[in-house]
């Protein structure tokens, strides 16, 4: 592994002593944020002017053990040439009791797909989104959000059944 | 209210409110079905619905193994799904810290130039077809067959070819396929001045494509384009420059840019593209350097008497017994590559069992959605099919 790049430090302490969060460095292009719900409109409204510019992909993630839900906003930028190296996760947790988080399509337009397969998928709803309703699956389905670790595949035998 | 044109006209013109179903067995919708609302002729708004191909990769990669999965992969992009398999293996080789031997590098270099522009031509068949142009369409699935071929001799399967592997690929190049490769460049460079003549600079299409689907430069960031579309909008990004992986940063090649952002714009950089895919296949067939395809730490597993029989004898890689249900550390990683329509990446998180905890891939054409749906509004209604084949929308790499 290279040396990590020099802004993306930068960029981490800043972050790290103005909002008192715990953000590192994990490889030479590579960062992870963790940030309490409540603060992630400002954290992010203070990406974008940093120069973070879209979002790649937004990931729901289910924890059964702990009963929590995670959401990961991947970000990086399309127009500064040396922040396009970089991706910063932006990570934030929810229990059960609450899968409400705010949307960041006010801060990236981006979002508005990724938050919309996370809702349908995982039952995680984010407050604020224009069109938050489902998109892959049937409109009638019911039943468990499907990427929920408590929905089970349905698995087909592989090989034809022993005769009795 | 009613309201006249033009006095020539002669026809009086009624506005009419109205909503209309593209879809999803239209000939121009693929498997998609557009929901299109209407003002007249005019698009006031569409809804995109896209869940006609879903197959659920994610879920079924929690209960899959790592290597598994490889087909699966696959499947979304049957025509770009080399780069699927690559991009997917370079997160698995993340989190399992492998190094990957230069000459295995250059080969994937190698197939993922020849299977972009496979994929290009691919595209631009459906773009012809949908403007009413079979020409082009038949012209597109013709030039195809010649790139494919030249899959199906180094990878050994025609669609999808599963031929990257953690550490390394699976079989070695032959002076064969290197003189096919040679002689399909000198054909299909002939062939694009056939192109230009007959779609690119055909006066009818050059109607139906400039002006329409106009993406500025700032709603192609906001919106997160991706791939040709973006950078027929003036924005510079490719991951082959970005962050090189494969052998990428030693080859010389460029990126072609547009700054129109109109449907035209994107044919052109199409076409640029697959011109600079040869330049890169000709430097890679010049500069491969010789030495194993495999990590030498999968390497050293297989068994002396299948070494003797593939390795030896075919120069290809027979799984050594390690692949079957490897337990990567737990840990994260996040990949991406340049695929045909763009960037896609894949973001894997280990718990140290043989399966994925979560597998999430975000295709080019998932992150489209959301651009295809905005640049439709305002438009005309014939343009819709126009924005639609310029856009190289592929239904199935978005729903997963």
């Amino acid at each position: 592994m290279s040396a990590p790049n020099d802004n993306l430090i930068k960029i981490i302490q800043d972050l790290n002593s103005k909002f008192k969060v715990n953000g590192k460095v994990e490889g030479t292009n590579r960062a992870t944020i963790i940030v309490d719900k409540s603060q992630i409109f400002e954290m992010a409204n203070y990406l974008k002017q940093v120069g973070f510019d879209h979002v790649k992909a937004v990931t729901g993630i289910d924890y059964p053990e702990t009963e929590e839900f995670e959401v990961v906003y991947h970000i990086s930028s399309y127009s500064d040439l040396a922040l396009a190296k970089v991706i910063v996760a932006l990570r934030e947790k929810t229990s059960y009791k609450d899968p409400v988080f705010p949307s960041l399509f006010k801060v990236w337009e981006s979002v508005w797909t990724g938050e919309r397969e996370t809702y349908e998928m995982l039952g995680i709803v984010f407050e604020g989104h224009p069109e938050l309703r489902r998109m892959f699956l049937d409109e009638d389905f019911d039943g468990v959000y499907p990427l929920r670790k408590s929905y089970k595949l349905k698995q087909e035998g592989v090989f034809v059944d022993k005769p009795a | 209210m009613t309201s006249q044109l033009e006095p020539s006209f002669g026809v009086e013109i009624i506005p009419i409110e109205g909503e209309l179903n593209v879809g999803p067995q239209h000939p121009g919708s693929g498997h998609m079905r557009i929901y299109v609302k209407l003002n007249g002729d005019i698009i006031e708004d569409v809804d995109l619905d896209v869940g006609y191909v879903h197959r659920s990769v994610e879920k079924l990669s929690e209960v899959r193994n790592y290597m598994h999965l490889i087909p699966l992969i696959e499947r979304p992009a049957i025509l770009d799904s080399i780069h699927m398999n690559l991009g997917y293996i370079m997160a698995v080789e993340k989190i399992l810290n492998v190094d990957v031997p230069e000459r295995a590098q250059y080969l994937r270099t190698l197939v993922a130039e020849v299977n972009r522009i496979a994929s290009h031509l691919y595209g631009m068949g459906i773009l012809a077809v949908f403007l009413g142009h079979s020409t082009g369409f038949m012209w597109g699935f013709g030039d195809r067959e010649v790139w494919v071929e030249i899959l199906q001799a180094i990878t050994g399967a025609r669609v999808t070819n599963s031929y990257i592997i953690p550490g390394g690929v699976r079989r070695d190049l032959t002076p064969a396929i290197k003189e096919m490769i040679e002689k399909a460049i000198v054909y299909q460079r002939k062939k694009i001045q056939d192109w230009y003549r007959i779609l690119v600079n055909n006066p009818n299409i050059k109607a139906r494509l400039e002006n329409v689907g106009v993406m500025s430069k700032e709603n192609a960031i906001k919106w997160g384009a991706v791939g040709p579309n973006l950078r027929a909008s003036g924005v510079y990004y490719d991951v082959r420059k970005i962050e090189p992986y494969g052998a990428y940063d030693k080859v010389d090649f460029e990126i072609p840019m547009y700054k129109e952002g109109d449907a035209y714009a994107r044919t052109l950089v199409r076409f640029e593209e697959m011109e600079q895919s040869m330049r890169i296949l000709e430097q890679v067939i010049k500069q491969i350097p010789d030495g194993n395809i495999l990590s030498d730490r999968f390497f050293k597993q297989i068994p002396p008497v299948r070494l003797k029989k593939w390795w030896e004898g075919q120069r290809r890689v027979v799984f050594p017994g390690y692949y079957a249900s490897f337990r990567p550390p737990k840990g994260e990683a996040i990949s991406r590559v340049e695929a045909g329509r763009g960037e896609l990446a894949y973001y894997i998180i280990s718990d140290g069992s043989p399966k994925p905890y979560r597998l999430r891939m975000i295709t080019p054409s998932y992150r489209l959605i959301y651009v295809f749906k905005e640049l439709c509004k305002g438009a005309r209604y014939a343009d819709l099919v126009a924005i639609y084949g310029s856009l190289d929308y592929f239904p199935p790499e978005a729903d997963r």
